[in-house]
């Protein structure tokens, strides 16, 4: 059995990385892979389309109920969805109380401890859009994910964000052995798109893994908690998640530490390719009223 | 002249000493060390020494945490509230019960100063907030122990990292059992050492205790006489020495901060006409705010030793009409017997031992005068965590060419007591093994080693006792190796 591939999805919220994460491993799971989906986001819903459900026990909530995660059975949280692919959701606690960062921490080591990594292909973890604390950065920075993708866009925030994520992999890059294995371009129909991406991976001393065009079909399948893959088989959204999965099984080993770019790069990026105009210096921080005065 | 002489060496083998120990740094920490190193000048406003800064990394320093000034000093004491420490278990259990602030009372029904609550945080209460688990703990507080006055709400670090939100459930509760429940965010993380929760502690009881008395009147018939003791945590029972002799020149006292307190003396105290402060430190913020906002005036001083005993009536009678002033002087003939008859016995014993002191809020200073009525001599002092105002204090106290190490470093404290050679050497407990191994006799003066009081002229006996079995026990003779 080849070693297991240790992948992570991260990118800014709301960019599609769930989507984009379980359509591809569901594709990866068609080839053949056996899979481990660690969904860390106190929403739980990493693992929706997958399992057709809401995951209804996460690690942590079952926790809570039962006294102390000790008191858990791996049977008890991991689930089996479409391909038998195994899945799992730290949960956490609902928004303002708490400590969800500790609680993605707690329910990655209680995996470890219970032997779920075993017997596998690919674990892949799911991170919540915005790595706000150390928390959930402990896939990158323990050594658990060896490989990050990054989805996103061609909208200003999303490679604000990508390269943020990239500073985030440099610092543990050399203590542990995590790469950027490329950024996925979830396609938002912004001008000049694909461009501005390759561009930016490239700048990021990497590649442009894929570009997933935006098409309907992801929504009619998400209503019905459904992959594409799953959902309509035969069609043209379902075989580009497909050349997604074939492109990061063949890109085993090819990571690279990324290397990431001041602000003002990140601007004048922009601005080379019209996303954003020239602005007169001693305009920045007026008023339209005071700008006309 | 000779003794000019004598000072001049010793400020030189002082500064000699400084360099050495600091050698042994790293460029910057001895950069930074040097600046709370030096020998006191006579004449200098304060000890010439920075303080109340963050300890470097790396050393050994003697310092606590704002939890340790909240919860140990501050609010422990009072014995009929009961304090929770709010976090992991390791907190409130090594701390249980360790300051020997005595008190009177039934444990477990009305007194509770020698239990020791805590929510004991598990993994889940870090993950979902520990909220839901405080109020049962003061639910079930309620319950067991319905005696209690109030509660107060210890935070220790991970309260303050996950945002919990003790101050709603303080009030939440507060008002369903009608009583005094006092959130207070001491969490350790927070400051330098253990003065800043001093302070925290200080404005929650300003908070939750003064401002919510509103106009209420007070619960007994004010005299002319009523005076309050701030900051006497009565180790040993060194309230009790002390306030006797207030009530015995005249005076009522009305309230003790806190040692053997109550909640009800804390909410009497805005009622007092003068505050008497012992441990400056700890308590000047809670006395200035009384001062401005109840125009109660406050006044320092010290009961270790006859002279500082005698000096702190006189000063204390000042305040008051001339029924408290004979008082004073009453109090002050009827204990002389008592002091010369100590002073006969153990001053031939101790006469010229010299003593290196490192305590806390107010030790460093105070006891001095206890040490040279028995004609003892401090080489060598220092504060865990004083600030500027407690080395200006300190220069009342102290003789020209003493050495002085603020927030020293187990290292220096070492090295300073091997070059310098005291007699006797006064610290705390993670301190008086090192020493006693060096074969120097040590004395703990946080604790008073299991003994006291050392407060007032009972205090004094004690404390006479004390130092001469430290320092004349045979047990040093058998130190030296016979080879």
């Amino acid at each position: 059995m080849a070693k297991l591939r240790q992948i992570a999805f991260y990118g800014k919220g709301g960019i599609g990385k769930s989507t984009t994460s379980q359509n591809t491993l569901a594709a990866l799971a068609e080839m053949g892979q056996k899979i481990l989906i660690v969904g860390c986001d106190p929403k739980a819903d990493s693992t929706r389309l997958i399992l057709h459900a809401k995951a209804q026990n996460s690690i942590l909530s079952l926790a809570a109920e039962k006294g102390t995660v000790e008191d858990i059975e791996l049977e008890e949280v991991m689930k089996y969805g479409y391909q038998r692919i195994r899945c799992v959701e730290s949960g956490g606690p609902e928004p303002g109380v708490g400590c969800a960062g500790r609680g993605v921490i707690t329910a990655i080591n209680f995996l470890e401890e219970n032997g779920a990594y075993e017997n596998l292909d690919y674990v892949s973890y799911d991170v919540l859009g915005d790595v706000v604390c150390g928390g959930f950065a402990m896939p990158i920075r323990e050594n658990k994910a060896q490989e990050i993708y990054i989805v996103m866009s061609g909208e200003m925030m999303a490679m604000y964000a990508a390269n943020n994520i990239s500073k985030g992999i440099l610092k543990y890059a050399n203590s542990g052995g995590v790469r950027l294995g490329g950024l996925i371009c979830n396609e938002r129909q912004t001008d000049k798109e694909l461009e501005l991406a390759e561009n930016m991976a490239k700048k990021l001393g990497s590649k442009l893994i894929y570009f997933v065009p935006r098409a309907n079909i992801v929504q009619h399948a998400e209503l019905r908690r459904m992959t594409v893959i799953e959902y309509a088989p035969d069609s043209e959204q379902a075989q580009h998640y497909r050349n997604l999965a074939e492109k990061i099984h063949n890109n085993n080993g090819q990571g690279v530490i990324p290397t990431p770019i001041t602000m003002d790069e990140l601007e004048d990026m922009l601005m080379e390719h019209g996303i954003i105009k020239t602005i007169d210096e001693s305009l920045v921080g007026k008023k339209a009223a005071e700008v006309a005065a | 002249m000779s003794d000019n002489v004598g000072i001049e060496e010793i400020k030189e083998r002082n500064q000699k000493v400084i360099a050495e120990v600091l050698a042994a740094y790293p460029e910057k920490s001895a950069k930074k060390r040097a600046k709370h190193l030096n020998t006191y000048s006579a004449d200098k406003p304060d000890c010439g020494v920075k303080s109340n800064l963050k300890t470097i990394p790396g050393v050994m320093t003697i310092r606590g945490c704002a939890y340790a000034g909240s919860k140990g000093v501050v609010w422990g004491p009072i014995k009929d509230m009961v304090h929770i420490s709010h976090g992991p278990v390791g907190c409130g259990q090594y701390s249980w019960a360790s300051r020997r602030n005595y008190f009177i009372g039934t444990t477990g029904v009305d007194a509770f100063g020698t239990m020791q609550f805590t929510s004991d945080f598990q993994e889940n209460d870090i993950v979902f907030g520990g909220d839901k688990k405080l109020a049962k703990i003061i639910d079930e507080i309620e319950v067991l122990f319905p005696l209690n006055k109030g509660i107060s709400i210890q935070s220790e670090c991970p309260v303050g990292l996950i945002g919990d939100d003790i101050e709603g459930v303080a009030k939440a509760k507060a008002k369903q059992y009608a009583k005094t429940i006092v959130p207070v965010r001491c969490e350790g993380f927070r400051g330098i050492s253990q003065s800043l929760g001093h302070h925290i502690a200080n404005d929650s009881i300003r908070d939750f205790v003064f401002d919510k008395l509103g106009d209420k009147p007070a619960r007994f018939e004010s005299t002319p006489y009523d005076v309050a003791i701030i900051g006497d945590y009565n180790i040993g029972g060194d309230a009790w020495s002390s306030r006797i002799l207030l009530e015995e020149m005249g005076l009522r006292v009305i309230a003790q901060w806190s040692g053997d307190g109550t909640l009800a003396e804390l909410e009497s105290t805005p009622h007092a006409k003068l505050n008497l402060i012992h441990c400056y430190r700890s308590m000047n913020y809670i006395s200035r705010h009384m001062e401005e906002k109840y125009g109660i005036p406050w006044i320092e001083y010290n009961f270790f030793g006859p002279t500082k005993i005698i000096e702190s009536l006189r000063a204390i009678a000042s305040n008051f009409d001339d029924k408290i002033k004979e008082g004073a002087e009453r109090v002050i003939e009827k204990y002389t017997k008592l002091t010369d008859a100590v002073i006969a016995k153990y001053r031939p014993r101790l006469e010229g031992k010299k003593v290196m002191l490192f305590v806390g809020g107010l030790r460093p200073r105070h006891v001095i005068g206890a040490y040279e009525d028995l004609g003892m001599e401090i080489v060598g002092t220092g504060y865990e965590f004083g600030h500027n105002d407690d080395y200006q204090r300190t220069t009342h106290y102290v003789k020209d060419g003493t050495l002085i190490y603020d927030d020293v470093t187990s290292f220096e404290f070492e090295k300073f007591v091997e070059k310098v050679q005291p007699d006797l050497v006064g610290s705390g407990i993670k301190e008086k093994y090192i020493f006693q191994k060096m074969g120097v006799p040590f004395r703990q003066m946080h604790s008073w080693d299991y003994s006291g009081p050392y407060h007032g002229y009972d205090g004094f006996a004690i404390f006479a006792r004390d130092m001469d079995m430290a320092i004349n026990a045979p047990v040093w003779r058998l130190t030296k190796a016979p080879f």
